[in-house]
C-alpha cells in the first residue's frame, strides 16, 4: 500500500498544484502510459480512463492529513485542487520510495500546463493507441462527440505525445 | 449464421433469482464453452470463504445471474422510447461475458503480476477461442462489439450502462449472492420493483420517482455489504498473505531460486515472454491452491510459512493504523522487525480502503467520471438520487477511509530479541483496534 500512496504524494510535489479531479486522473494515466511506476488500474469512463483506485487513494491521503484538497466554486459547478501538505512533505521525505524524479520533473510539469480537456483527449488517445491512427480518430469522434475535438487538436495530441516520448527515461 | 431460439426453453435453477431463463442458442452456446465453463474454478469472492465458509460461490454463478437480470430488464424496456431492440442478444451477450476474463484470486493477482482482466475478457472474446467462434455467428464485428460494451466503450451508452453503472445487473447480482452465499442478513433489497421502475433514457436506464425507496435500500446494502463483507478485515488478512505469496514466488523466481515444486502456470507472468491465452485459460483456482499445498514442503522458509498459514488459515492479526502512526512508528516498526530477523516486506503490511476493488454510491459533481443515479420526476426532469433522498445523501460522500496493519503476533510472544518485541508490542498494542482475528 504505501508505495503506491508516497507515488501520488511524490507527483503532487513536482507538481506543485493540481487543479481539478479530472486533471489529476488524466495526469497520472499519462504518466503511468509514459513509465512513471503508478499502478492504479484504469478503466474507461465518461471523459476517457479513470481510477476508481487513484479517487479512494486521494480520499486516504486528505484523510490522512498528507495532501490538501480545496473545493473552489466556478461557475456552476465545484472544482477541487490538490497540493501536498507539511506532513504529507515530511512522510514523503522519509519514505524510501524509487521514484525517477529527474525523469518525472520535465513530465509532470508538461502535463500540467495542459488544460484537463486536451489531457481528456490525449488519454483517451492513448487508451486506444494499440489500434491503427484512423480508427483512434474514429473512436474519438464517436465517443467524445459532446466535446467537439476536431482534426487539428487530435494533431496537436499526437504531436504533444510524440514530445513526451522524447523526455529521455532513465537506465538502470 | 444468426441466432435461433431453441425449441424448448432452458431454465437453470438458482438460489438468487430462482430460475435463469435461456432461450437464445447463442446464449446456450455460450454457456457451453469451456472458457465459459471455466468461471466455475474461479471463485465469486476470492478469499473470503476464509471468513464466510460459505462464500464458495463462484463466477459461472454470479455471471449467470447478471445475465438473468439484463435478460428480465429487456423485458422491461421492451416498446419503450430510447431502446433500441436489435441491441438485445448484443446485451445479453456482455452481460454473461462481462467477468470472462477473470483469474484466479485475480484482484491480488493483478496487483502483484501488473496484469488485468478486462484485457484478458478483450482477448478471450476477441481471439482464438470458442467463445469468439460462437459471438462470430452473429457476424465478424459482433465480438469487438461484445468487447466494447464490457470495455465501456460501445456508442450506445444505455447498453452499457445495464451492465456498468452505479445501478447496474452486475452490482444488483453480486449483492444478492454474496449476501446469500456468506449468510449475512444485509444485501437484500427489493429487485422486482427496482426493475418494475426502470426506464430507459439516450445515456442510461434512470428509476421512476415513485420507486426512490427502494434504490434507498439498494444503496444501504451496497454500504452495509462493503463494510461487513468485502472490507472484512479477516479476509484481507487472507488477501494479504495470499499477496505476498505471489510476491515471492515472484522474487525466488527472478532470484533463480530452485523450487522443489516449479511454479510451471506461473511463468509467463514473471518472464519476459508474454503469458500466452491458452496458458491463462490453464488457469484456475483449483490449480493455485494445488501450488499452495505443495509449497508448504518448499525449503524456502517464507513461501512455506506463508502456504502453511494460508491453507491452515492460520492467518495475521492486525491494528489499525493512523496518521500519527504513519508519521512516528512506521519506520520504527520496520527497523525492529528487521532487528529480529522477520522481514517487514512479508510480514508488516498495511492494506488499505483503496487496495479493494468495491466502492460506495456516489452522488457525482461536476467532474465526477461516473454517472450517478438519476430519478425521473413526475414532470420529466432528472434528479440526482441523493438530492431527493436524505438516507443516500447521509452515507454518500462520508470518510470511507481505513488502514490496518497486519503482522504475525505469534512471532513477537517467543524467546529472545525480547527487548525488541517489547518495544514492538509497545508500539501496537497502543492502537485502537483487534488484536483478534475475529469472525
Amino acid at each position: 500500500m504505501l508505495p503506491e500512496h508516497a507515488k501520488i504524494m511524490a507527483l503532487l510535489q513536482e507538481a506543485g498544484e493540481i487543479v481539478g479531479r479530472k486533471k489529476l486522473q488524466k495526469i497520472v494515466y499519462i504518466g503511468k502510459k509514459m513509465k512513471l511506476p503508478f499502478q492504479e488500474k484504469y478503466t474507461y469512463h465518461i471523459y476517457g480512463p479513470y481510477s476508481e483506485e487513484l479517487t479512494l487513494r486521494m480520499e486516504e491521503l486528505c484523510s490522512l492529513g498528507f495532501v490538501k484538497e480545496v473545493k473552489e466554486q466556478k461557475a456552476g459547478y465545484a472544482q477541487y485542487c490538490y497540493h501536498l501538505t507539511e506532513n504529507g512533505a515530511r512522510f514523503l521525505d522519509q519514505f524510501p520510495l524509487s521514484w525517477p524524479a529527474e525523469y518525472a520533473r520535465p513530465l509532470v510539469t508538461a502535463l500540467n500546463e495542459r488544460s484537463a480537456k486536451f489531457l481528456e483527449l490525449v488519454s483517451t488517445m492513448l487508451y486506444f493507441e494499440e489500434l491503427p491512427k484512423e480508427e483512434v480518430k474514429e473512436k474519438v469522434f464517436t465517443l467524445k462527440k459532446s466535446q467537439n475535438f476536431t482534426e487539428t487538436d487530435l494533431e496537436e495530441a499526437w504531436d504533444f505525445i510524440d514530445s513526451l516520448r522524447m523526455i529521455p527515461f532513465p537506465v538502470k | 449464421m444468426g441466432n435461433r431460439m431453441l425449441e424448448e426453453e432452458k431454465v437453470f435453477k438458482d438460489p438468487v433469482h430462482r430460475y435463469i431463463h435461456v432461450r437464445d442458442e447463442l446464449i446456450w452456446d455460450l454457456i457451453g464453452t469451456k472458457e465459459f465453463q471455466r468461471l466455475r474454478r474461479i471463485r465469486q469472492l476470492g478469499t473470503t470463504f476464509l471468513t464466510f465458509h460459505g462464500a464458495e460461490h463462484t463466477r459461472f454463478n454470479h455471471s449467470l445471474g447478471v445475465y438473468e437480470i439484463t435478460r428480465r430488464i429487456i423485458e422491461k424496456f421492451e416498446g419503450r422510447p430510447h431502446w433500441v431492440p436489435e441491441e438485445r442478444l448484443l446485451c445479453l451477450s456482455a452481460a454473461l461475458l462481462h467477468d470472462i476474463g477473470h483469474g484466479p484470486f485475480s484482484h491480488s493477482f493483478e496487483k502483484v503480476f501488473q496484469t488485468d482482466h478486462e484485457w484478458w475478457t478483450r482477448k478471450i472474446i476477441t481471439g482464438d477461442t470458442e467463445v469468439r467462434e460462437v459471438l462470430s455467428r452473429m457476424g465478424d464485428d459482433f465480438p469487438q462489439k461484445v468487447a466494447d460494451v464490457i470495455e465501456k466503450t460501445y456508442p450506445n451508452k444505455l447498453v452499457v450502462s445495464l451492465i456498468s453503472s452505479q445501478i447496474d445487473a452486475d452490482r444488483m447480482d453480486y449483492l444478492q449472492r454474496d449476501a446469500f452465499y456468506t449468510g449475512v442478513s444485509y444485501g437484500h433489497f427489493d429487485m422486482e420493483r427496482i426493475l418494475r421502475v426502470m426506464r430507459p433514457m439516450e445515456d442510461q436506464a434512470v428509476i421512476k420517482y415513485t420507486g426512490m425507496h427502494a434504490v434507498e435500500d439498494y444503496i444501504m446494502s451496497r454500504y452495509q455489504m462493503y463494510w461487513q463483507v468485502y472490507f472484512h478485515p479477516v479476509t484481507r488478512s487472507a488477501e494479504v498473505i495470499l499477496s505476498k505469496i505471489l510476491q515471492r514466488v515472484k522474487a525466488l523466481s527472478e532470484s533463480g531460486y530452485s523450487f522443489r515444486y516449479p511454479p510451471v502456470h506461473f511463468e509467463g507472468f514473471f518472464s519476459e515472454k508474454p503469458l500466452s491465452l491458452s496458458d491463462y485459460l490453464e488457469l484456475d483456482e483449483s490449480v493455485v491452491m494445488y501450488y499452495f499445498h505443495m509449497w508448504q514442503k518448499e525449503e524456502d522458509p517464507i513461501l512455506k510459512d506463508l502456504c502453511e498459514r494460508f491453507m491452515n488459515r492460520r492467518l495475521f492479526k492486525y491494528v489499525e493504523f493512523h496518521q500519527e502512526h504513519f508519521m512516528n512508528e512506521w519506520s520504527r516498526l520496520e527497523q525492529l522487525f528487521r532487528k529480529i530477523g522477520i522481514d517487514p516486506d512479508y510480514y508488516l503490511v498495511i492494506d488499505s480502503s483503496s487496495d479493494l476493488p468495491y466502492d460506495f454510491y456516489r452522488p457525482g459533481e461536476e467532474e465526477e467520471e461516473r454517472l450517478p443515479i438519476h430519478l425521473i420526476m413526475p414532470d420529466n426532469r432528472l434528479r440526482e438520487l441523493s438530492r431527493e433522498s436524505d438516507i443516500v445523501e447521509a452515507i454518500s460522500g462520508k470518510k470511507r477511509t481505513d488502514h490496518k496493519l497486519y503482522y504475525p503476533e505469534e512471532w513477537l510472544h517467543t524467546p529472545g530479541a525480547e527487548k525488541e518485541k517489547r518495544e514492538i508490542l509497545h508500539i501496537l498494542q497502543a492502537h485502537p483496534g483487534k488484536t483478534e482475528t475475529e469472525f
